[in-house]
C-alpha cells in the first residue's frame, strides 16, 4: 500500500515537472542529443551538464514528496545519468528528448526510494545517535558509486579510477596501465554496466 | 567520486553503441525458437495425418490464433522496452487473437458434429497441452527476458507478462502441429491456461529481471 502510495506521488512529481518547466529546454536537448547519437562526445557531454540540475532539482522534489531527505538527492542523481548513459540507444531520435529522459528518471527515482525506504527503517535505531546532533548540510556528497567502485573487478576499477577520479584519458590510462586503447574502453564500459547493476542491487 | 567526474567518464564512454533490444530479441528468438523445435521434434513430432489436417479449417484456425498472439506481443514487447514511447494502437493488435478465437467457438458452437460440446472442449489430450505449451515457452523466455533487458522497460512485470504471451504464442504454434484436439473449444480453454500460465511466469520473472 505504501509503495503504491509512493509510487502515484513520485509520478505526478516528476510529470508535473515535464509540463511545467521543461517545454523550452526540450528543443535544445533533442537537438544536443541528436548530435550526441552521430559522434559528437561535446554535445554529449554537454547534454549531460545541462540535464543534470534539472535532474536534481528533480530529485529533490520527489524525496521531499516521499518523505525522504532532500540531501541525499546527488546519488541518484548519479543513478539517473549512469541509467541516461547505458540505455540511451532505447531514445527514439525522432521524438522528443525529455519525456524519455524524465520516464528513465522517475524510473531511478521510484526504484531508489523503495531501496531507502527500506533501509531507512532496518536501520534507523544505528542512525538514532548520530542524526540529531549533526547539523544537515545541504547536499551530503555522493558516496555510492565511489564505493561501488572498490568492488569492481581489478582491471575495470583501474580504468574507471585513473579516468573518473583522476581525470586521466583514454590515452593516458591505456599508457599508465600498459593496456591497448581498446582494452581501455571496453574495461570502461564494462565497470561502467557494473556499477550501474551494483547500484540497483542486483 | 562527485557528479562533474561522473559526467566527463560518461562522455569518455560516448562512442560505446550498444545495439537495439530488436537485434538481440530477433537473435534470441531465432537460437531459442530452434532449440524449442529441435525438443519438439525429439518428444511430442507433428501429428501423422499433418497434411490431411490442414485442410480442416479449424485446424488452421489453431495457427492463425498462435501466430496472431506472438506476432503482436513481439512488436508490444519491443515498444515496452522504449521509455515514454506510447503504445498506441499497437496495444490493440493484442485483441486479435481473442477475437479469432471467439470467432472460432461460435462457429464450432453452431454446427452439428458428431461429439457434444463438452467432450469437444475436454478433448483427448489436455494435459499434455498443459505441460508442452509451458515446457517449449521456457527457451523463447529466457530468449525474450534477454532481448528485453537490452531495452529500458519501465513497466518490468507487463513488459515479462508480454514476453510470456509471445514465448507462449511460439510455443503453442509449434504444438498445435502435434495436437490432435482441433475443436476451437479445446484451444479457448487448454491453449489459454496454458498461456496463462507462462504469461503469470514471465511477469514474476520480469518483475525481478528487466529492471534497469
Amino acid at each position: 500500500m505504501i509503495a503504491i502510495r509512493l509510487r502515484n506521488n513520485v509520478r505526478e512529481g516528476a510529470n508535473g515537472y515535464v509540463g511545467t518547466q521543461l517545454s523550452g529546454r526540450d528543443s535544445e536537448w533533442t537537438d544536443l542529443m541528436r548530435s550526441a547519437d552521430a559522434g559528437d562526445t561535446i554535445a554529449y557531454h554537454r547534454l549531460l551538464k545541462a540535464v543534470t540540475p534539472v535532474m536534481r532539482a528533480a530529485t529533490r522534489r520527489g524525496l521531499a514528496r516521499a518523505g525522504q531527505p532532500v540531501d541525499q538527492a546527488e546519488d541518484i542523481v548519479q543513478e539517473i545519468l549512469l541509467a541516461v548513459h547505458l540505455k540511451r540507444h532505447t531514445w527514439d531520435n525522432t521524438a522528443p528528448f525529455a519525456p524519455w529522459l524524465f520516464a528513465i528518471a522517475r524510473n531511478k527515482l521510484i526504484d531508489a526510494l523503495r531501496r531507502r525506504g527500506r533501509r531507512v527503517f532496518v536501520n534507523i535505531d544505528d542512525f538514532a545517535e548520530v542524526l540529531p546532533g549533526d547539523p544537515v548540510e545541504d547536499t551530503v556528497p555522493p558516496g555510492e558509486v565511489a564505493s561501488h567502485l572498490e568492488s569492481l573487478p581489478p582491471r575495470q576499477r583501474d580504468v574507471l579510477q585513473s579516468i573518473a577520479v583522476e581525470s586521466a584519458s583514454i590515452k593516458e590510462t591505456a599508457s599508465k596501465l600498459s593496456m591497448s586503447e581498446g582494452a581501455v574502453r571496453v574495461a570502461l564500459h564494462r565497470g561502467l554496466a557494473s556499477l550501474a547493476s551494483r547500484l540497483r542491487g542486483t | 567520486m562527485d557528479t562533474e567526474h561522473l559526467i566527463r567518464t560518461l562522455a569518455a564512454d560516448q562512442d560505446w553503441r550498444s545495439r537495439p533490444a530488436g537485434a538481440w530479441l530477433t537473435v534470441g528468438l531465432i537460437c531459442a525458437g530452434a532449440l524449442s523445435s529441435m525438443i519438439f521434434m525429439m518428444t511430442l513430432r507433428v501429428r501423422p495425418d499433418f497434411m490431411a489436417a490442414t485442410h480442416n479449417p479449424f485446424f488452421d484456425l489453431k495457427f492463425a490464433v498462435t501466430l496472431s498472439l506472438a506476432i503482436p506481443a513481439i512488436v508490444v514487447g519491443l515498444r515496452l522496452a522504449r521509455p515514454a514511447a506510447p503504445l498506441g494502437w499497437r496495444g490493440w493488435l493484442l485483441v486479435l487473437p481473442v477475437v479469432l478465437l471467439a470467432g472460432g467457438v461460435a462457429v464450432d458452437l453452431s454446427m452439428p458434429q458428431r461429439l457434444s460440446w463438452g467432450a469437444r472442449l475436454v478433448g483427448s489430450n489436455s494435459r499434455v497441452c498443459l505441460v508442452a505449451i509451458p515446457a517449449l515457452s521456457l527457451p523463447v523466455l529466457a530468449a525474450a527476458l534477454v532481448g528485453l533487458r537490452h531495452g529500458a522497460p519501465t513497466r518490468p512485470a507487463l513488459a515479462g507478462a508480454v514476453a510470456g504471451l509471445l514465448s507462449a504464442g511460439l510455443a503453442a504454434t509449434l504444438y498445435a502441429s502435434h495436437c490432435p484436439d482441433d475443436s476451437p473449444l479445446f484451444v479457448a480453454t487448454w491453449y489459454t491456461l496454458a498461456t496463462a500460465l507462462v504469461t503469470a511466469a514471465g511477469a514474476l520473472a520480469g518483475a525481478r529481471l528487466l529492471r534497469f
